[in-house]
């Protein structure tokens, strides 16, 4: 074989492994999220299901720059957090308990962000340990109460060059992952940036769209 | 020669994975410290209100200088941290910004101006 069809050859199976990768995810219906049309998000405490008392706020304090990136205001998280506390309620499962009416009274948020994490911190492996973090989401209209869009992502501190995650996206993730176990400082919060980021970005395979303050609101 | 050719063609490669997967978007906002500074005023060992303060006054004074988009929440939040100082006049001055840039913040804004009380 010489070096040209060796070359044609690796584009051709390069390509497959691409297409194929692209093609197995069921695409989400949009269709009520289109409808919608969110401008602003409020984004509650998040749920922790964990052991880890700091991973509900963690979360909280990354979500902000992806949300407000892909072209939606955010509501305050500070201002959000001390509003609930002035009005008794600490707890998130509390706040996520609230009606939709009252939510929208009070925040005027078109949309309302609820996020559950699952994991938050060291898991202790037979050879190694890793830093993982997961959480999902839904995304749910103020106004009515529908249910707009699901998602869920995960990050570790042990990811390698495998990523799940193609394109330019992926790389910048490893990047940061790899920073991440080169500092090792506060793991957990920086893995925690890390899972939020790719769980509230626009422009992601079955992530949310894009918002109004965005030039790409309207083309996915 | 080689080395520079290798290099020219990781930098093709370069731009075609920039060009082909994801074009790149300019931020729409200049961050600076702004989420490290939500984190601190969460933890249950944060920095002093004041030491804050200045991290955020310090940080908007970057922004305007370069001409940068103040993100969502700035205003807002460091309008809180003045509030939680005494500073009324200060929280109002700055949660009256977040409405002037964000029309969207109007309705919490509004709350806050009639609810917060030091």
């Amino acid at each position: 074989m010489n070096w040209t069809k060796y070359f044609k050859v690796l584009a051709a199976i390069t390509g497959l492994v691409l297409m194929t990768g692209c093609a197995t995810k069921t695409p989400f219906d949009y269709t009520a999220y289109k409808e919608s049309r969110p401008r602003s998000i409020l984004v509650l405490p998040p749920v922790n299901n964990t052991p880890e008392v700091q991973a509900s706020y963690s979360v909280l304090s990354h979500a902000t720059r992806p949300l407000a990136e892909a072209g939606y205001y955010v509501i305050p998280v500070t201002l959000m957090a001390e509003a609930f506390k002035e009005n008794g309620m600490t707890q998130p499962t509390d706040m996520h308990a609230t009606s939709v009416d009252k939510l929208r009274q009070i925040f005027g948020a078109d949309a309302a962000l609820y996020v559950t994490i699952n994991k938050y911190g060291t898991v202790y492996q037979v050879i190694n340990s890793a830093t993982v973090v997961s959480a999902q989401a839904k995304l749910v209209d103020l106004k009515t109460g529908k249910l707009l869009w699901t998602g869920s992502a995960s990050a570790s501190s042990e990811e390698g060059q495998n990523q799940q995650q193609g394109g330019l996206v992926g790389l910048l993730i490893t990047a940061i992952v790899k920073q991440v176990m080169a500092t090792a400082l506060d793991q957990s919060h920086q893995v925690a940036g890390v899972a939020t980021t790719r769980l509230m970005s626009a422009g992601m395979v079955n992530g949310l769209l894009y918002g109004p303050r965005s030039p790409n609101y309207g083309k996915d | 020669m080689l080395t520079i050719r290798s290099g020219a063609t990781a930098a093709l490669l370069a731009c075609a994975l920039l060009g082909g997967c994801a074009t790149k978007q300019p931020s729409l906002y200049q961050w600076e410290g702004y989420q490290g500074n939500v984190d601190a005023y969460f933890r249950t060992d944060k920095l002093s209100t004041d030491a804050q303060t200045q991290r955020m006054e310090e940080d908007l004074q970057k922004i305007k200088a370069s001409g940068g988009a103040v993100p969502p929440g700035y205003y807002a939040h460091l309008g809180l941290l003045y509030g939680q100082q005494g500073k009324l006049d200060q929280f109002a001055a700055q949660v009256q910004a977040e409405k002037t840039q964000f029309p969207e913040s109007e309705t919490f804004m509004d709350f806050l101006l009639r609810n917060f009380k030091k």
